[in-house]
């Protein structure tokens, strides 16, 4: 990692999206340290997707004090902050658009203006950190639901993010793809934010939660407490993971 | 719902040829995109009545749909729209130029018809050598041979997005189509008054998916030109060999000559 202190640190953040009366996020702090994986949880509508969004400049806010490894959030620091910064749509269909696997994994690489052959091997790297190697010379619309996410993490693991955000990974993913990818994102060295409703997902990937009830930080600690803790879950508006449900 | 189906594939159908490893495909881009538009030039310099002439530049793309083992009917099957159009075109020429100019047996042939034929021959041979190129090169590939060329990198990089976005529309008319003909079944086609909403939800939705690819594009670092692969080499030849073809083709009236000789 480049520094020694949080890769994101966020203070008193508030965002309101436009002609909505109530702000999505306010008064927002949250502090990640480099190879920390963390757990965005909240119901749906609390501002997950729109916090994420923020981090990367999608969005802007309208208060507070935002950085991420060391760079304030702003116009001129925007591209540097996206070159260690790496974002997965949910929807894996509108991240990926070039016609085969490799050419979309190579994307990232060839517009950062590294030569081809260093392309060629972030390529190469990238896609055997996933393990779809076999996909490379595959066109995109021929993967599965499972392969087109994996492609999507690739195509970001070629600029060696410090921190990757991720919305909703395991949606739509059938158990044995969404076991494989808790195993990726284990074997990941970089940090990670990750949200998402399935609380079981990130239980097995953070080791930290972070839980965003009505448009701020209800609470934040380790998985292990806060996940387990019902009356918490349900004030805000979630339930016990599945494996703390049974028994 | 069919036919948005058909067609999302016909554009997969494309790239996945242009994948392929034949040896159309393994040539350079530049050379195959001077070939298709000298060939272009040369069909389309041909007069209105030149049928024969015209009827000769036929040869090369067929023979390279032949030796690059593409099947005719992709390529006729996405000609077909715009053999209507040529047709309905060529037809309104029809009643206005009625002066006979040879007779096929019994038949009389007319300006327009001659013209017709033209037209059509000329449409037909000009789309198959366009789909050969990208069928055989890639959208991506024929844009970098452009940019070889000194085009405008806005253009080729508005002939990319466009090209992405077409997908992406139809795929988002044939989610709308279908969930529309699951909820009205035994209905055929769409009903007119649900015409102005889908088309709203369509435009509605399409900017969506592209403002998510557009967001997607600019995390990872585009800042407005395509990064374009890595450059193939070679198909000089091929280049050589279309140019004879077309000088060959377009000084010499081959069919004809071969008419005497029958």
């Amino acid at each position: 990692m480049s520094n020694s202190g949080p890769i994101l640190a966020m203070r008193d953040l508030l965002f309101c999206y436009k002609d909505h009366a109530v702000p999505v996020l306010q008064g927002v702090t949250l502090s990640i340290a480099p190879g920390e994986r963390v757990g965005l949880v909240g119901c749906n509508g609390v501002g997950k997707s729109t916090l994420l969004k923020l981090l990367v400049g999608i969005l802007s806010m309208q208060q507070g004090t935002l950085e991420v490894s060391g760079l304030a959030m702003q116009r001129e620091n925007l591209a540097s902050i996206r070159r260690k910064v790496g974002y997965i749509f949910q929807d894996s269909d509108s991240q990926l658009f070039m016609p085969t696997v490799a050419a979309d994994v190579a994307f990232a690489a060839q517009n950062y203006g590294y030569p081809p052959e260093e392309v060629a091997a972030r390529t190469r790297r990238a896609l055997q950190q996933v393990h779809i190697e076999d996909c490379a010379d595959r066109p995109v619309y021929r993967l599965s639901g499972g392969q087109k996410k994996l492609a999507s993490i690739a195509g970001i693991l070629t600029l060696d993010p410090e921190l990757i955000l991720m919305d909703e990974p395991s949606a739509a993913l059938d158990p044995k793809n969404r076991r494989n990818l808790i195993e990726i994102l284990r074997s990941l060295p970089c940090a990670m934010l990750i949200a998402s409703h399935d609380l079981d997902f990130i239980y097995d990937t953070c080791t930290r939660v972070v839980l965003l009830h009505e448009g701020s930080v209800a609470a934040d600690g380790p998985s292990e407490r806060i996940l387990q803790d019902g009356d918490l879950l349900a004030r805000c508006d979630l339930e016990l993971p599945l494996r703390f449900q049974r028994g | 719902m069919d036919r948005l189906h058909r067609a999302i594939k016909d554009v997969h159908r494309l790239d996945d040829l242009a994948a392929r490893d034949t040896w159309l495909n393994r040539l350079g881009p530049l050379p195959k995109l001077l070939a298709v538009a000298l060939y272009l030039a040369v069909t389309l310099s041909f007069g209105r009545y030149q049928l024969s002439g015209v009827l000769g530049m036929g040869l090369w793309p067929l023979l390279v749909l032949e030796l690059a083992d593409f099947a005719p009917a992709d390529a006729l099957r996405a000609f077909a729209p715009a053999a209507a159009l040529l047709a309905v075109v060529g037809l309104c020429n029809l009643p206005f130029d009625r002066a006979v100019l040879l007779h096929a047996g019994p038949l009389a042939v007319t300006g327009g018809m001659l013209s017709l034929g033209v037209l059509l021959a000329k449409g037909l041979f000009c789309f198959l050598a366009v789909w050969v190129l990208i069928a055989s090169t890639g959208m991506e590939a024929v844009c970098a041979a452009l940019q070889q060329l000194h085009f405008p990198r806005v253009l080729t990089t508005t002939i990319l997005l466009i090209y992405r976005y077409i997908i992406l529309l139809l795929q988002e008319g044939n989610r709308l189509a279908t969930a529309y003909a699951l909820r009205a079944p035994g209905q055929k086609g769409i009903h007119f008054r649900a015409w102005g909403s889908l088309l709203g939800q369509l435009l509605l939705r399409s900017i969506d998916r592209a403002q998510l690819v557009y967001e997607s594009m600019q995390l990872r670092g585009f800042a407005g030109t395509f990064p374009l692969g890595p450059k193939k080499h070679g198909g000089w030849l091929f280049l050589a060999v279309t140019v004879g073809y077309c000088a060959v083709f377009r000084a010499v009236p081959v069919f004809e000559l071969v008419g005497q000789l029958l």
